[in-house]
C-alpha cells in the first residue's frame, strides 16, 4: 500500500512526520513566506502588526494581573495596590496593562485612518473592514469594562454613567439596566459579570474576530497606498510584479516598528505611567465611593470623542435618548463606508482636494471632540462639541456625493516608490 | 519617501502633544493655584526627614494602609534598629503596614474620620499636599479655628500651628459675571512666627509632601532609573532591527 499523499513536498524528518499530520509548512508557506504583500508599504502600515503586538501585551499581562487580583467591591481596590507594591514587579505588569490600553486605542486608530487614507475599505476589501469594526466595537466594550475593575472612584462613576445610557431605552431601558448591572446600582454583582466579560468572554471574541480579520486580509491580499492591486500585474509563476513576501521582507521591517513602539510604550510606562491623568486618571486612585461623586466625570481619553457627541445632543420629548442613539450612530455609520465612498479610486495620492479637505475636517473634528471630551460641558465645549459632531457625521454621510464630483488623477498601472 | 516618513512621524508627534496638553485638572475645583513643591523623590535624606515628620505629626490620625514598615525602611536605607524605636509607634512587627492610633468613630470628633493618605499623592499630587499644608489660615467660624484655602471648610485642625505659626487671610475684590464686586480670599499673611522660620516650615512640609509622595508610588524613584536603561537597550535594538532591515531590502526595487 502506498504511503498518505505528501502534501508539501520535500520535508524530512520530525517537520516531515507534522507535515503528514498537520498542514504546518503549508501554513507558514502559504500565510508568511509566500504570502506576497505589496512592497511600497509606508509609516502607516506599521500600525496592524503593532496592534497584534499590543493584544499579545494585554493578554499576558492580563493572566498575570488575573494571578493576584480579586474581583469583589471589598477586595479589589487593595488588591490592585497589593500589585503595585507588594508583588515582585506587579507595578510593571500593571502599568504595561494599563498603558497598553491606552496605547492599543492610539494604534487602532492610527490603523482605521490609514483605511481611509488609502482606501482599504473598497471593493474587495468591504469585509475585512467590517471585521474591523467588530473589533473595534469589541475593544471598546474591552475597555470599559477593565476600566471598572481597579474599582476606583472613577472606575465606579464611569460605569454608573455608561450603563445608565441603556436606562434611556424607551420600555425596555428600566429592566435592561437591572439586568446589565445585575443590582439596582453598580456594585459587587456588577464587577463580578464585568471581570468575566473582560478577561474570559470579550479576549476570546476578540481573537476569534482577529484571526477572521487575517483571514479576509489574506484571501484579498494588503492594499497599499497607491491604492491599486497587484494581483494586476504577475510573473510568469503566477507571483505579483510589486510583490515581496511577507516573511522575511515585512517581518524584518515590521520588527523596526516594533522597536521604535516600544521605545514609546516604555518610555510612557518607566516616565510617565499616568501621563498627566490621561491614561491613570487621578479621581481612580480614590476607592469606589457610591455616596461620593467626583467633582468631574470623564471617560478615558479613548472615548472622548463619542462621550461628547453623548452631551452635545440636547435632550427632546423629555428623554435623553438622542444623544445615546447619535453615539451608537456615530460607531455604526463605521460600518457603511465601504458603500458611502464613491470615488473612482483609493488612495488619496489621486482623490481630489475634496477628499482631502473633507478627512482633514474629519480628523480635526475627532481629536477636537476628544479635547472637548475631557472637559466640564461649561463655555464654549459644548457649542464647539455640537458643531464637531455635525463634521463628523458630515464627512461619512455626505461621502457619497462629495467622493463622486471630486476631480481624481489618473491612477498609475504599477506601484509607486518604495 | 524621507519626508513623507517626517510628516508621518511628525503627525504622530502632534497627536501625542495634543493629548498630553489636555490635562489641566488638578486646579479646576479651587480658585488659588497650588504653589510648587520642588520635592525630589531621589532625595533619600528628605525621604527619611519626610517618615520622620509624618509619623511624629501626622500618623496619630492618618494611616498608610498599603505601606510597610519594613518597607520604608529598605527604600529610605533606615536600619531596623533605628526604625523600631524612632518610627514605629503603634506596631512591633516590621511587616504591618502604617496604621493610626485613630479609632474607629473618629468621624465623630471631626466630622470625618480622617483619610488613609497612602494615595493622596497620586490623586491630588505632592504639591497639593505641601501647598495644603502651609495653607491653613484663622477663621474663627470654623470648629477648630482654622480653614484652609485650599480646601475651603477643611475638617482638620491645624496640627502644625506650633511649628510654623498662625496665619490670618488676605481678600481682594473682584466684580463677579454681572459686574457687583466680591470679596475673595486671595492669600495668607503670617501674623505669629511658629517655632520655626519660614524657610524651615517649608523645607519640613515638602519632606512630608515629598515622603507621601513615595508612599503613593514607592517604586517611583526605582522605576525611573531602570528606565533610563531599558530606553538605551530599546534604542540600540531599534539600530540593530534597522540595519537589519537594509540589508534584507537591498534587493528590493
Amino acid at each position: 500500500m502506498a504511503a498518505a499523499p505528501e502534501s508539501t513536498e520535500g520535508t524530512q524528518g520530525f517537520l516531515g512526520w507534522i507535515d503528514r499530520r498537520f498542514p504546518l509548512s503549508a501554513l507558514w508557506k502559504s500565510q508568511v513566506a509566500e504570502y506576497y504583500a505589496p512592497k511600497n508599504f509606508n509609516f502607516w502600515y506599521y500600525f496592524g502588526s503593532l496592534a497584534l503586538l499590543v493584544l499579545v501585551n494585554q493578554l499576558i499581562t492580563g493572566i498575570w494581573l488575573t494571578m493576584n487580583y480579586k474581583p469583589s467591591s471589598a477586595e479589589a481596590f487593595s488588591s490592585v495596590e497589593y500589585i503595585m507594591r507588594d508583588v515582585d514587579w506587579g507595578w510593571l505588569i500593571r502599568y504595561m496593562h494599563s498603558t497598553g490600553a491606552s496605547a492599543f486605542f492610539i494604534v487602532v486608530y492610527l490603523h482605521m485612518f490609514r483605511a481611509l487614507l488609502y482606501g482599504s475599505h473598497r471593493k474587495p476589501r468591504e469585509l475585512l473592514w467590517i471585521f474591523g469594526c467588530l473589533i473595534f466595537l469589541a475593544l471598546m466594550a474591552e475597555a470599559f469594562m477593565g476600566y471598572v475593575l481597579p474599582w476606583g472612584n472613577m472606575s465606579y462613576w464611569g460605569a454608573q454613567v455608561i450603563t445608565s445610557l441603556f436606562g434611556s431605552l424607551p420600555i425596555i431601558g428600566g429592566s435592561l439596566l437591572e439586568w446589565i448591572r445585575g443590582d439596582y446600582v453598580i456594585a459587587d454583582a456588577t464587577l463580578n459579570r464585568f471581570f468575566a466579560l473582560h478577561v474570559a468572554a470579550l479576549p476570546l471574541a476578540l481573537i476569534m474576530l482577529i484571526v477572521v480579520h487575517l483571514m479576509a486580509l489574506h484571501e484579498v491580499g494588503s492594499n497599499n497606498p497607491d491604492g491599486i492591486e497587484i494581483h494586476d500585474h504577475e510573473d510568469a509563476e503566477g507571483h505579483p510584479l510589486d510583490g515581496i513576501p511577507f516573511h522575511p521582507y515585512y517581518t524584518v521591517k515590521d520588527l523596526v516598528g516594533v522597536m521604535g513602539f516600544l521605545i514609546i510604550f516604555f518610555g510612557i510606562i518607566f516616565f510617565a505611567p499616568s501621563f498627566g491623568g490621561l491614561f491613570l486618571e487621578s479621581a481612580n486612585f480614590e476607592p469606589a465611593n457610591p455616596l461620593q461623586t467626583p467633582p468631574h466625570i470623564a471617560p478615558v481619553w479613548y472615548f472622548t470623542p463619542f462621550y461628547a457627541m453623548l452631551r452635545a445632543v440636547p435632550s427632546f420629548a423629555g428623554t435623553q435618548v438622542w444623544g445615546v442613539l447619535v453615539m451608537g450612530a456615530s460607531i455604526v455609520v463605521l460600518f457603511f463606508v465601504p458603500w458611502l465612498d464613491r470615488s473612482p479610486v483609493k488612495s488619496i495620492r489621486y482623490r481630489g482636494p475634496i477628499y482631502k479637505f473633507m478627512l482633514a475636517m474629519f480628523v480635526a473634528s475627532f481629536v477636537i471632540l476628544g479635547l472637548c471630551g475631557l472637559k466640564p460641558p461649561a463655555g464654549i465645549y459644548p457649542l464647539l462639541s455640537k458643531i464637531c459632531t455635525i463634521l463628523y457625521f458630515a464627512f461619512f454621510l455626505l461621502m457619497p456625493w462629495y467622493t463622486r464630483i471630486d476631480r481624481v488623477k489618473p491612477v498609475p498601472e504599477r506601484v509607486t516608490g518604495i | 519617501m524621507m519626508p513623507k516618513r517626517l510628516i508621518a512621524a511628525a503627525a504622530l508627534a502632534a497627536l501625542c502633544g495634543t493629548l498630553s496638553l489636555a490635562p489641566a485638572r488638578a486646579q479646576e475645583e479651587g480658585g488659588i493655584p497650588v504653589q510648587p513643591s520642588h520635592a525630589d523623590i531621589k532625595d533619600v535624606q528628605s525621604l527619611q526627614r519626610g517618615a520622620r515628620n509624618f509619623m511624629n505629626y501626622c500618623s496619630g490620625c492618618h494611616s498608610l494602609q498599603y505601606l510597610r514598615y519594613n518597607r520604608v525602611a529598605l527604600d529610605l536605607q533606615i536600619p531596623p534598629a533605628d526604625m523600631q524605636p524612632n518610627l514605629m509607634f503603634t506596631s512591633d512587627k516590621p511587616f504591618d503596614t502604617i496604621v493610626s492610633a485613630m479609632p474607629g468613630d473618629a468621624a465623630t470628633w471631626f466630622g470625618k474620620q480622617p483619610p488613609d493618605l497612602s494615595l493622596m499623592a497620586r490623586e491630588r499630587g505632592r504639591d497639593y499636599i505641601y501647598s495644603f499644608l502651609k495653607g491653613f489660615y484663622l477663621d474663627n467660624t470654623r470648629p477648630w479655628g482654622v480653614n484652609n484655602i485650599y480646601l475651603p471648610n477643611v475638617a482638620m485642625p491645624h496640627v502644625l500651628a506650633s511649628l510654623q505659626g498662625l496665619q490670618k487671610p488676605e481678600f481682594k475684590n473682584e466684580p463677579d459675571e454681572s459686574g457687583n464686586a466680591h470679596m475673595v480670599l486671595s492669600g495668607v499673611q503670617m501674623m505669629s512666627p511658629g517655632a520655626m522660620t519660614p524657610e524651615e516650615y517649608d523645607r519640613f512640609v515638602r519632606d512630608v509632601a515629598n515622603f507621601l509622595d513615595y508612599a503613593g508610588e514607592p517604586v517611583k524613584a526605582k522605576r525611573e532609573s531602570l528606565g533610563v536603561f531599558i530606553t538605551l537597550f530599546l534604542l540600540a535594538g531599534f539600530a540593530l532591527t534597522w540595519a537589519l532591515k537594509k540589508e534584507y531590502w537591498k534587493d528590493v526595487h
